[in-house]
């Protein structure tokens, strides 16, 4: 077709439709390239430079998450170069930033061969727990400032803009606006932040409580799929169920109406269902 | 009840997703932001790709706030707008003539009907600038698509169809119905108004709104129901209150509904409720309502308890599981109504609910071709699915687009009435109602979980009208109407109007909103007037 572009990845010819970005043109060619701040429901934010590749011709790396395909494109997705690259990203993140519950930079570390100790004993975002309500909970030494929640928050999803990025260099960080506790701030807790949160840096309060207390098992957990019973959008809501009682819910990233997005009322509402058993 | 009349089925015509890919977007009376909080990521997700965005409400809502204009319309005053643009778009001959020739009917009366409704009149009406009524008119008539979408604003009114109706008119004058990214849209206000409507929830229908009145159709259902039904339809909810306060009716069975909390002039329903000689009420919780039953059923939570299906507002059918087991002696709904029936001695089996619906999809057009598993596969299916290898329907009616036109849709020629209660030297303002985005309807549901932001109900007033009467922000005062009187918080809000007063039902236990409401109600829809009585504001 006319509109179609033909690009080469790691040697395999490729085509796909105009438009496509890089990171989907090598996803064809099953090359897939490693992310950590893309998410298939949010613009790319080009923060964590995890996806870079090699584009002959680019004096630089590109960011494959935001870089549409052009006719003739030659790409390496693992070139020593690249490969350079993403292991010290991960590096970096590693020695910043607690990666408990960040199976993506886990996964960055091992592809790329990161030492974690490199940069030990620098600099890190370690700090308190801001536990300021009780729908979610933000553990900042776990953010590697990917803009997910920022761009859930504003134009991608929410459009409520409660948070943005505040500070620069390592003083980056993510702030609900003059430092506020959340609910003194825009924010309406409908916990599409911590939807889209790759590092556990944004937590339900619910799972929150149950990891501290070593209580939260994943294979005690069973998920089902349902309706959420509030207004008439109709949104799909996945129940999250330990020992009976629903500990956290989302809603499928393909689904039609939500796209993985929920209001507080169908994520955070559900307690009256299980009121009666303490 | 407006759709259909005019289109045959009571159903929003378009997807989510036409919101995406539309030029233009006009809510009347929804607050999506907060009432529909997904719905309005659809239509922001429009905005970003160019649509223009234009919300009517007597409110500053954060909707109205992320719009490109807002129209802050006098309360109730609704059909002299719509009128007015209709007025403007067929003056200025930028109606869609080929769409209004082939699929439409009753122009020309039409035409006559708005020929009166200069802009200049609704102005006096809605408040709006007669030069803005013709700006919006003509920027919406000159769009390649157009969504409308509308909420509770619309419906509850003692004029809700008719507020329908001339929406509908705009829809039909300019083609905007029947095709991608053009089409009309209830917000449906709870999670299955949709699918029980379309259950045939409704007195005088069966499944897939098919007429209780038409012999052929009943007979369809009485072979395999194999029991007659009864050629007369039932009453609607305001009837039955009458009915109720007649004494012609004696005994009700209320299942999932808090009427007492949710149903306008509360001290009235209340007292219907106590001539009842027997009510049976089936909920999750012991509500206001089931504190007054005889009976009380012990019912499992819908969406997290038992198995079945809601249908959303556009139309997508979708699976309920249950994710959890139900405490103690609770029941899930189909299995009381068939033990229930069981007592009264009818041999109905206990059925799953797959066989349920398997039952009437047969039995219904719309539904044919959906299946359990067809739903599990698609993340469910939007109606009509007439066979099981239908696709289903992004969108209704293209028909009026196609060489066969079916069944014309007519336009109709309706007036404007002021809501049922003015201001008056007794009581002054005007109280409007409506949902805040943490809560929801009487708070059986929402007023379980820890919100930041659940300080209870409070009063939303004009600080102008405040500092007249010398309330000071966040005082308690006194807010009465003919029918009754609540004390309750007023803070000064830059939401309102001066005049206006806005507050919520999400608090009953507390401030009962609905002991001030008013049961003025629409004849055909049987809706309340929720969206206007009058009050006068006191200091304690």
């Amino acid at each position: 077709m006319a509109d179609d572009v033909t690009i080469i990845v790691d040697g395999i010819t490729v085509t796909v439709a105009q438009g496509t970005t890089l990171r989907a043109a090598c996803d064809t060619a099953q090359h897939t390239v490693p992310t950590l701040c893309w998410h298939p429901n949010l613009e790319p934010a080009n923060a964590c430079r995890a996806c870079v590749v090699e584009v002959k011709g680019s004096r630089t790396l590109v960011a494959s998450c935001s870089r549409l395909v052009e006719d003739g494109m030659e790409v390496q997705t693992a070139s020593d170069r690249v490969t350079h690259s993403r292991k010290v990203v991960a590096e970096l993140l590693l020695s910043t930033s607690n990666a408990d519950l960040a199976p993506d930079l886990q996964h960055l570390a091992d592809i790329s061969g990161a030492n974690s100790e490199r940069f030990a004993g620098g600099d890190t975002w370690e700090q308190p727990i801001q536990d300021d309500n009780n729908l979610y909970i933000r553990d900042f030494s776990k953010c590697i400032l990917c803009y997910r929640c920022v761009e859930a928050c504003g134009e991608d999803a929410q459009n409520t803009f409660a948070i943005s990025v505040a500070g620069r260099g390592f003083q980056a960080h993510i702030d609900a606006g003059f430092g506020r506790e959340l609910p003194e701030s825009d924010c309406v807790f409908c916990g599409n932040c911590v939807a889209v949160c790759p590092t556990g840096a944004l937590i339900g309060k619910a799972e929150w409580v149950l990891r501290r207390q070593g209580q939260w098992q994943e294979d005690r957990i069973t998920t089902t799929d349902t309706v959420c019973s509030y207004c008439g959008v109709g949104c799909e809501l996945s129940l999250h169920v330990m020992d009976n009682r629903i500990v956290k819910v989302t809603s499928p990233m393909d689904h039609p109406v939500t796209h993985g997005m929920l209001c507080v009322k169908g994520r955070y509402g559900y307690e009256f269902a299980q009121s009666e058993e303490g | 009840m407006g759709l259909t009349t005019v289109f045959g089925s009571g159903a929003g015509t378009s997807s989510y997703e036409d919101f995406h890919r539309t030029a233009f977007i006009l809510l009347v009376g929804s607050n999506a932001a907060e009432a529909h909080p997904i719905i309005f990521h659809h239509i922001m997700k429009g905005v970003r790709h160019g649509a223009e965005l234009v919300v009517v409400d007597p409110r500053k809502t954060i909707t109205a706030r992320r719009a490109h204009e807002h129209l802050q319309i006098t309360v109730g005053s609704d059909i002299a707008l719509a009128n007015a643009m209709a007025h403007v778009i067929i003056r200025d001959g930028l109606y869609h003539q080929p769409f209004v020739e082939r699929a439409t009917a009753g122009f020309h009366e039409f035409a006559n009907h708005v020929q009166s409704w200069t802009p200049q009149r609704a102005e006096a009406i809605t408040n709006i600038s007669a030069s803005r009524i013709e700006a919006l008119a003509k920027r919406y008539a000159s769009a390649p698509t157009a969504m409308i979408g509308w909420t509770l604003g619309i419906t509850e009114h003692h004029n809700a169809v008719d507020n329908v109706r001339a929406l509908i008119n705009l829809a039909l004058l300019c083609g905007n119905v029947g095709r991608p990214g053009a089409g009309l849209n209830p917000l449906r206000g709870q999670n299955n108004v949709q699918g029980g409507g379309d259950m045939g929830a409704l007195p005088g229908r069966l499944p897939g709104f098919q007429d209780i009145t038409d012999a052929e159709v009943r007979h369809k259902f009485e072979r395999v129901w194999g029991s007659p039904i009864s050629s007369t339809p039932g009453l609607d909810q305001t009837q039955m209150f009458e009915a109720m306060d007649h004494g012609r009716l004696k005994g009700l069975y209320v299942i999932g509904e808090n009427p007492i909390q949710s149903d306008a002039n509360s001290r009235h329903v209340r007292h219907c409720f106590e001539g009842l000689d027997a009510l049976v009420v089936q909920d999750i919780f012991l509500t206001a309502t089931a504190e007054m039953a005889d009976v009380v059923l012990p019912a499992q939570v819908s969406f997290a308890e038992s198995e079945g299906t809601y249908t959303n507002s556009e139309r997508r059918v979708q699976r309920v599981r249950a994710a959890r087991k139900a405490p103690g002696e609770t029941r899930n709904d189909l299995w009381i109504v068939t033990a229930l029936a069981q007592a009264m001695g009818i041999n109905w089996p206990m059925l799953e609910a797959r066989e349920v619906f398997e039952e009437m999809r047969h039995l219904t057009t719309n539904y044919r071709g959906i299946t359990y598993e067809r739903l599990q596969a698609n993340h469910g299916l939007q109606w009509p699915v007439p066979d099981e290898t239908h696709p289903g329907s992004p969108v209704l009616h293209d028909r009026l687009w196609q060489s066969e036109v079916g069944m014309r849709a007519a336009f109709a020629c309706v007036g404007w009435t002021p809501p049922v209660e003015a201001p008056s030297t007794d009581y002054p303002f005007i109280l409007t109602t409506g949902r805040r985005l943490a809560f929801f309807n009487t708070g059986v549901q929402s007023g379980v979980y820890d919100h930041p932001h659940n300080i209870g109900e409070w009063m939303e007033i004009h600080q102008d009208d405040a500092r007249q009467l010398n309330i000071e922000d966040g005082e308690v005062i006194a807010v009465i109407s003919p029918r009754g009187r609540v004390e309750v918080p007023a803070y000064y809000s830059q939401s309102v109007t001066p005049g206006t007063v806005f507050m919520t039902l999400h608090f009953p236990d507390e401030v009962l909103t609905n002991n001030l409401t008013i049961d003025a109600t629409d004849p055909q829809s049987g809706t309340a007037e929720f969206k206007a009585a009058a009050v006068r504001l006191a200091r304690l």
